[in-house]
Formats: C-alpha cells, sequence, structure tokens
C-alpha cells in the first residue's frame, strides 16, 4: 500500500492509499461541517443539506444522479453526524472517473425549492422513524444533555419545528459558507493511481471557492444531570451515561480505545461477565467517542425496569474498581488481539480503509497505515491506561432514561 | 475476475467441507451450518434451538464459559452465532494463521458441549430480554410478525420463540434437542481466505471424522397466520408490511426472481425509492427483498411512515408492485446488473462474506456456484424473461401486516 497526498491551488486535501491487490476503489468527500457547526436558526440543516445534494446540481436531476450511480455499480452513501458530513462510494476500478465526478458534480447541488419541500417530507419521516427506536432517543437526548452549552449538543437531525421552519434559502447560504475547498477532504482507497485521482480533482473540483472554516474546539464541561422520558407502554428501560474522554487530538485515545474494549465491549468485557452473560441486561456495553478538542465514555444499559437500579449498582461498582486498580496485564493482551484482528479484517476492503484514512487527516492531518495502528495498538501498556484513569476515570457525568420508568432513584 | 478454487469434500458422516482459498488476504472465516435450527423445535416450545445457540458456546471441552470466550478473543476471533430456520449458525474471522485453532474450539462448542445447569438460567434469560426489546421496537417486530402470516408452522414462526413458550423450555428438552438434533450429515462447513486445502482437510478429518450420523429430525408443521392484519402500538409512524409468492433459491428462475425484486427496490434509482419516496416524499423507509427459502420464497416489503400518509404509502406501494407485470425497461433490468456484477466482485474482498455464501450455496443447491457462473445467469436474464417471471408469479394475494395506532384499508 503507497500513501500520497496534495492539496490543491483552492485548498482541497487530496489523499489516498492505493492498493492495487483489492478488487474496488473506495473515495469519499470528508466535509468538515456538522451539527456543531450549525445555529439553532438552521438546526438539522447539515443532514438536511446531506440529502439535498443527491437531489442533483445544474447538470444531474434527482433521477440523473440515481440512475448513475446505479448504473455503475456504485455502492454508496452519505452520513452526517455532529463534526463531518460524509459522502462515499465504492466501485469497480474502470468506473471511478464517473463515479467521481458525479460525487464532484453534485456537492455544487442546485438546491431547487421544489425538491427542497419534498424532501422536507422524507427528513421529517427520518425523525419519526427514529423516534420509534428507543436506543435513538436515548442517544439524541443524552448528546444534548451531556453537551449542554457546547456545541457537540445540538441535534444532527435537528426537530420536527426546527425543519419546518428551515427555508432553501437558509440552506443555500449555509451551503455557500461551508462547503469551501479548504473545508473539504477528498480521500481515496483502493486499486487505481494517484495521476488519475489528480487529474479527476483537478477537473471537477478545481473550480471550488476558495476557504476554510473555523470551528470552537474548547474542550466541553459538561455540567451533568439526569433525564428520564417516560414512556409507560414500553417493555425495556434503555439507559445511555456519558462521562469526560480523551479528544481527538488527544495521545490518550488509543488507551480510552482499548479500556473501551476491555470494560466494555459487546463480548467478553468487564460488562458483559457481570450483566450480559447472567442475563440480567440484554446489552450492557462502553463505547468510547472521540470528537474535535472533546471526548466521551458512552455506556449504554438496557434491560427491564425492575432490574435498572440493580444493573446502574453493578456498572458503578465495575468503574469504581477500574478507577482505583487499573485492568489487568492479561485483559489488556486479550484485548490487543481482539483490536488487532478487527484492524486487518477492516483494512481488507477499501471501504474499511477509507473511514480510518480520512478520519486520521481530518482530525489531524496525519496518514496512519495498518501496520501503523497495529504497532501502536502493541505499544499501548497497562501504565498508559493508569495515566488515562487519573485523568478521565469512567463515571456517569449524564444519564438518560428511556423507557417505563419514572424515575431512576 | 482472479480465477476461483472451490474445493467441496464429504466426509463419510455427511459432513460437507467447502473450501476456497483467497489470494492477497492475510484473514479467513469460516461458516459452520448444524442441523438442529428452529424449524426442529418441539410442539409450543419455539425458541428451544435459539437457547441451544446461546447455551451451547458457555463451556465446551476442558474449558468453562469465560476461559472458552478468552480462548477465542485471544486468537482475535470475530464471532457470530445464530440461529436458523435449518441450522445453527456459527461464523467466525480471523487472521489465517489463527483458523485452524479456532476451528478446533468450534469442534468442542459443536461436539462437546457442557451445557451446564449453571449457565442454563443466563442463556434463557438473555432471549427472554431479546424479546422484550423487540416489543419497543415496531419494524423488528412487524417483520416477524409478517412472516409468521406469509409462512405456514414452522418456517413462518418467530426463530426465538414467545415469552410464553420461554417460559415452558427446561435444560432437559435443550438437552434432548441436542442430542436429537446435532449430527454431522446435512452440517455444512464453509471455510474462504487465507488457507491451505490439504490442511483444512486433514483437520476437518480429525476434528469430525469420528462424529456419529443420526436419523432425521421430525418437525412439527401448522398453519399460518391471519392474512391480513393490524396490532395497535403507540408509535410514531404506522409500520408497514407485505407480502406475496416468490420462489426458492433453487428454482431454475431463481434470478429472474431476483431481478424482478431488484427492478422494485435493488438501488436508489429502483421503483420503490423512487415513486415512494423521491416522488411524494412519503417516508424515509420503503423496501422489498426477496426471501427464499428451501421450498418455497417469499417478497417481503416493508414502508414506515406518519400516520397521515400510511394510507397513501400503502397504495402507492400495492401499486408499484402490482404494475410490475405491466412491463420494464430495458435500462432497469441493465442497472440490475450493473449492480449484481459489482457486489459479486467486492465480495472477494470480505473472507466472511465468502464463507457465508458458500456454505448456504451448498445448503440449497448441493453445488457451489462460482462468480463467473453467477456472472453469466445474470448476463442471460432478458426483460421478455423477467416479465414472464412477474406473469406467472403476479404480485397477488398478498399478506398485509400493520403495526401503529391506525389500521389501514387493506383491498
Amino acid at each position: 500500500m503507497k500513501f500520497h497526498q496534495t492539496k490543491l491551488a483552492n485548498g482541497l486535501a487530496v489523499i489516498a492509499e492505493l492498493n492495487p491487490a483489492v478488487h474496488s476503489v473506495a473515495l469519499g468527500f470528508f466535509v468538515r461541517t456538522g451539527s456543531r457547526d450549525e445555529t439553532a436558526a438552521v438546526s438539522g440543516v447539515s443532514h438536511f443539506l446531506e440529502h439535498m445534494v443527491f437531489k442533483g446540481s445544474e447538470k444531474y436531476s434527482a433521477d440523473d444522479v440515481n440512475r448513475i450511480f446505479d448504473e455503475v455499480g456504485a455502492k454508496y452513501n452519505a452520513a452526517t453526524a455532529e463534526e463531518g458530513t460524509l459522502f462515499y462510494g465504492a466501485v469497480l476500478p474502470e468506473y471511478l472517473p464517473q463515479a467521481f465526478e458525479l460525487f464532484a458534480n453534485i456537492l455544487r447541488p442546485a438546491l431547487r425549492q421544489e425538491d427542497f419541500d419534498m424532501e422536507k417530507n422524507v427528513i421529517l419521516e427520518e425523525i419519526g422513524m427514529y423516534d420509534d427506536q428507543p436506543s435513538f432517543t436515548a442517544y439524541e437526548n443524552l448528546m444534548q444533555t451531556h453537551f449542554a452549552g457546547h456545541p457537540l449538543g445540538q441535534s444532527v437531525l435537528g426537530t420536527k419545528e426546527s425543519i419546518t421552519a428551515l427555508t432553501c434559502e437558509q440552506m443555500r447560504g449555509y451551503h455557500r459558507d461551508r462547503y469551501l475547498a479548504g473545508n473539504v477532504t477528498l480521500a481515496v482507497a483502493g486499486n487505481t493511481d494517484w495521476a488519475q485521482i489528480l487529474a479527476l480533482a483537478e477537473q471537477h473540483c478545481a473550480n471550488w471557492p476558495v476557504g476554510t472554516c473555523g470551528r470552537a474546539t474548547h474542550e466541553a464541561k459538561p455540567p451533568g444531570g439526569l433525564k428520564v422520558i417516560t414512556r409507560p407502554k414500553s417493555q425495556q428501560e434503555h439507559i445511555m451515561q456519558m462521562t469526560p474522554a480523551p479528544s481527538a487530538q488527544n495521545r490518550l485515545r488509543f488507551a480510552a480505545e482499548i479500556l473501551s474494549v476491555i470494560v466494555g465491549d459487546h463480548s467478553g468485557s468487564r460488562l458483559f461477565w457481570e450483566l450480559v452473560d447472567p442475563g440480567l441486561a440484554e446489552a450492557a456495553d462502553l463505547d468510547f467517542n472521540e470528537y474535535d478538542g472533546s471526548g466521551s465514555y458512552m455506556t449504554y444499559l438496557s434491560s427491564e425496569p425492575e432490574a435498572i437500579a440493580d444493573n446502574l449498582a453493578r456498572i458503578q461498582a465495575i468503574f469504581a474498581e477500574v478507577n482505583q486498580h487499573g485492568i489487568r496485564e492479561d485483559e489488556l493482551e486479550q484485548a490487543k488481539n481482539k483490536v488487532a484482528s478487527r484492524v486487518v479484517l477492516r483494512s481488507e476492503r477499501p471501504t474499511g480503509r477509507l473511514s480510518s484514512l480520512g478520519g486520521n487527516w481530518i482530525y489531524r492531518e496525519e496518514y496512519r497505515s495498518v501496520d501503523d495502528d497495529l504497532a501502536e495498538l502493541r505499544g499501548i501498556t497497562s501504565r498508559d491506561v493508569r495515566e488515562l484513569l487519573d485523568i478521565y476515570p469512567l463515571g456517569a457525568t449524564t444519564t438518560v432514561a428511556v423507557g417505563p420508568m419514572e424515575s431512576l432513584a | 475476475m482472479p480465477e476461483q478454487i472451490i474445493h467441496t469434500h464429504e466426509l463419510p458422516n455427511g459432513l460437507t467441507v467447502v473450501i476456497e482459498p483467497m489470494s492477497d488476504v492475510q484473514s479467513a472465516a469460516f461458516c459452520f451450518l448444524i442441523p438442529g435450527g428452529s424449524a426442529f423445535d418441539p410442539a409450543n416450545h419455539g425458541g428451544t434451538a435459539a437457547v441451544l445457540t446461546d447455551w451451547i458456546t458457555r463451556g465446551a471441552g476442558d474449558l468453562d464459559s469465560r476461559e472458552l470466550s478468552n480462548a477465542l478473543d485471544n486468537l482475535g476471533v470475530q464471532r457470530n452465532e445464530s440461529t436458523g430456520l435449518n441450522h445453527l449458525a456459527f461464523t467466525a474471522a480471523t487472521l489465517g494463521a489463527n483458523v485452524p485453532a479456532a476451528l478446533l474450539l468450534y469442534a468442542d462448542i459443536i461436539r462437546r458441549p457442557q451445557l451446564p445447569d449453571e449457565e442454563f438460567e443466563g442463556a434463557i434469560a438473555g432471549i427472554e430480554q431479546s424479546l422484550r426489546a423487540i416489543e419497543d421496537e415496531p419494524q423488528r417486530k412487524l417483520m416477524i410478525e409478517l412472516r409468521r402470516r406469509c409462512y405456514d408452522a414452522p418456517w413462518g414462526l418467530p426463530t426465538e420463540g414467545t415469552l410464553e413458550e420461554i417460559a415452558r423450555i427446561t435444560a432437559k428438552s435443550v438437552r434432548a434437542h441436542y442430542d436429537r438434533c446435532l449430527r454431522p450429515n446435512g452440517a455444512i462447513l464453509g471455510i474462504a481466505g487465507c488457507v491451505e486445502i490439504q490442511e483444512m482437510l486433514a483437520l476437518v478429518s480429525e476434528a469430525f471424522g469420528d462424529w456419529a450420523t443420526k436419523p432425521d429430525s421430525a418437525m412439527v408443521t401448522g398453519p399460518r397466520g391471519e392474512r391480513v392484519g393490524h396490532i395497535d402500538h403507540d408509535s410514531t409512524q404506522t409500520h408497514i408490511g407485505i407480502a406475496y409468492d416468490a420462489i426458492e433459491y433453487a428454482h431454475p428462475d431463481y434470478y429472474k426472481a431476483w431481478a424482478a425484486v431488484g427492478i422494485l427496490s435493488g438501488g436508489m434509482s429502483a421503483r420503490l425509492f423512487t415513486e415512494v419516496r423521491e416522488r411524494r416524499g412519503l417516508c424515509y423507509s420503503v423496501s422489498a427483498s426477496l426471501n427464499s427459502l428451501k421450498h418455497e420464497g417469499r417478497v417481503l416489503c416493508y414502508a414506515g411512515t406518519t400516520v397521515e400518509r400510511a394510507q397513501e404509502t400503502f397504495d402507492v406501494t400495492l401499486h408499484e408492485l402490482q404494475r410490475l407485470g405491466d412491463g420494464i425497461e430495458s435500462h432497469e433490468l441493465e442497472r440490475c446488473k450493473a449492480r449484481a456484477k459489482s457486489s459479486l466482485i467486492m465480495q472477494q474482498e470480505s473472507t466472511t462474506s465468502r464463507a457465508t455464501s458458500i456454505a448456504r450455496d451448498w445448503h440449497f443447491l448441493k453445488r457451489v456456484q462460482t462468480l463467473d457462473d453467477i456472472r453469466r445467469d445474470i448476463d442471460e436474464l432478458t426483460v421478455p424473461g423477467v416479465l414472464d417471471y412477474v406473469h406467472q408469479h403476479p404480485a397477488r394475494d398478498f399478506t398485509v401486516l400493520t403495526i401503529g395506532p391506525n389500521a389501514l384499508k387493506v383491498p
């Protein structure tokens, strides 16, 4: 695998990891804009705009976009989160030029009023769909409560009210301000050559407007709190908790990642053996989420309401034990073996490499090969985890509950 | 496309091993299909096979539950156990070099499970939790209940049973299921990735060669549920499920059926997405998929939409299903072919998907299709051929189930 990078004159970063041994090529446009970059007046616009991109440009209609992607057999999609909007696809190498041209073209979307009005219905339906998924409701409310007063607390989907009130003109303004060449990274992984990528980027992206966007990345200072959303007819109670963890720029993030595997992986972790294996909970896991300037550990528990108090106490006891005594060497070794295998398996597909390639670049402007990741993993020691826990102990600063319970007391 | 080597070998006891070595990968995966799935659950004891699927990994050979889990983790095994209608399915992926050791651990799990009393309650409780969680997720519940209404028992029954049934299951009845159903005759092991054929064959013979065959297990059959129904639910959306007859995987017209569903729902330019979502903005999620079993098949459709738009969503979706027989444009079929070709080639980048595909092919077809075979079948599809299939198997006699605040008018 070989890495290349450049920057076009307008500021668009272009990076590629080429691998002639795979059969396909994946490309992604990572736009550094998400819900944290929105004002309250346009809440949900990043995600709505992601949908509108697929409604086409001056050159392509919505039908054209859907048709051409299918004609080239692309596996493609887009995703919007708190900090970024990603447009990505995988194609056979011979179709890269067509897929590239289409993506690059629609990233300057026409944003037609009639398409905007129609797609607004779809967004409202998407909000309704997630409303019927309790774990999503819990996540949405947890982010808002935990990061209250910080941009990370802003909703990705927006609300029924904010989406209804949003105008096409506001969206055009947001696109004009945020989809600037210097705010986008183009990443390519898989079977193609660098000269072709450069030529495609020059041909289709060189006319993108120059500019970059700032973003306040001060570390969040979560106030903490409890929010209970009561749904009397539900069967299970869903609890999510967050507490501060290292940011995407903090070197302790590697230790945080391995700690989350040891404590809260979906199987074979401390939470698994204590809660899931004996059948006390349907799910009990710990994730580490890294953001620009902030980070969080996120705990998820789903169980019968009657068992919630006891289960939460068990989780707190595990956290207290880990905070005080750290982790064992055998746990660390086992977690490394698990993660190393995941890294290798994921790397065998270009789409698997793409997210790691783009993520490393937009957060840290660094390239890390699979071997770099494996070496970093092997190098983590229990002392690193100790250092992490001293600064960022496990805990439950903020709690959100969704289910039949009226209170957690 | 690189040349594929697929080696098949049947042990004297009836276990079939299918091996596909792959170049340019470090990983390997295997998929073990063992007879004894939920279709063989005893009457009114739905969930028996599902409990076994959980319990069987809680200690095997000389290792207790935790030692076994640690051993698999230390080999970097990414694993999944699931209960199918026909089989218990065990899939595992890790570095090719670790596959022999992992396979030996699975030989213990499958042939020498401890099924310890003290782990039984945990296995039962896990399934109960999962069943309760489904009650809170109307989309998942809908598809489970739709199957119950469009297939006769046992094919439409939920693999995890019901809360009432789970309460009846005992350690003794699950052990009896293990003794009665799990066997080498009819078992399939698919292995794909960075492995040597001869090494794998020797290993499998050693680990499974002396596993004794068993007679066929009995199956309890019964009627399906009501054809049209509604379940009241305090949800934001109305969740709509529609099913109609299609064909089995081994049917000579299988790829025509696949293309017919592809034209309806194969990509974002397909008809359902275009007409229901793009043109009318009625919903976020609408889809149809071909669900083929060994002896029959259905098309299963889903749409989720808010209450006010539910009737229109249902009417438009149904109309799209029905009008497929009126005509198909050649470019619609060409797009299906392009997507299929691309998927086939990309499958070569995942050892897990190859291991699963070759095991599944053997189950359904008693042979393994190479990617070239499939590509030839896809290339041979024509508009008149697909239309002919649609006319022979039209979308009609719909099974319809809705979950949400209000029932819909179903013609």
